[in-house]
């Protein structure tokens, strides 16, 4: 999509791949996940949940990894919006326990991932300690 | 970049602008501690209007900021935080305890004179 018309061409699909390794590179992925969330047509809500899990995840990125990659790939087919962050940084330990929803305790392991989890209809985490993270999220626009 | 404040009798206003970078954020708790503790200054107002993402960092830091200012005399109001910004928020479990939020500046304004009058001194 060059523009937003609300109107779907099947056959178009954007990515955006933004490199994670400054503070400043959350809001270049918060940047490109507004606008493609926004040429989708998600409404304000969900296009907030989608803009906020890209920063929480970019931002463990750039805290725990100090370098990755995020991409948001708009589809246009299955109107979507797919996140992939990835990095090859220390890797969670303990992958169950960083999924714990523990927010009603106030007692989060501060990785923002539970809450991620919440925010998209689908939600994958990938981890070996010493060799990387991936988390792959997607929210598809309710009709 | 940093944001700029304003000054109005006794309030401090500080609109924060379109996605600021984590940096902007923490500059601005620099500013709002130092301004914050000026003589005559006895509440801050942190306008988030224009914010359309509050994640876990921004929340953190309004809190921090909330906390430190408290600690220098200062009461703090968090106002404009945009409907679905304050869903999110919900979803994500992202509390801002003891800190007033309201929907506006005039309204923002009324409830800290509020909390100020009923200080006991």
């Amino acid at each position: 999509m060059r523009h937003s018309t609300g109107v779907f061409d099947p056959a178009l699909s954007e990515s955006r791949t933004i490199y994670l390794a400054h503070e400043r590179d959350i809001v270049a992925a918060r940047a490109a996940a507004r606008e493609l969330a926004t040429a989708i047509g998600f409404g304000a809500s969900d296009a907030t949940a989608i803009i906020t899990s890209v920063s929480e995840v970019a931002r463990n990125v750039v805290e725990y990894a100090e370098r990755g990659e995020i991409q948001i790939i708009a589809d246009a087919d299955d109107p979507s919006i797919t996140v992939i962050a990835s990095d090859e940084g220390p890797g969670i330990p303990d992958v169950q326990l960083a999924l714990t929803d523990g927010y009603s305790t106030g007692n989060t392991l501060g990785l923002g991932l539970p809450g991620c989890r919440r925010l998209m209809d689908e939600f994958e985490l990938v981890s070996v300690v010493g060799v990387g993270t991936t988390v792959t999220m997607k929210k598809r626009l309710r009709s | 970049m940093p944001i700029p404040t304003l000054r109005q009798g006794e309030f401090l206003i500080a609109p924060i602008q379109v996605d600021p970078t984590d940096e902007d954020v923490l500059l601005l708790a620099t500013q709002l501690l130092e301004r914050g503790g000026l003589r005559g200054v006895s509440a801050v107002i942190i306008d988030v209007s224009a914010l359309d993402v509050i994640d876990s960092f921004m929340a953190r830091s309004l809190r921090n900021i909330t906390q430190a200012l408290r600690l220098r005399g200062c009461e703090t109001a968090v106002v404009g935080i945009q409907p679905q910004v304050a869903v999110t928020m919900v979803r994500l479990g992202l509390a801002l305890p003891g800190i007033v939020t309201t929907l506006d500046l005039e309204s923002g304004f009324e409830a800290l004179h509020r909390r100020l009058r009923s200080r006991v001194e």
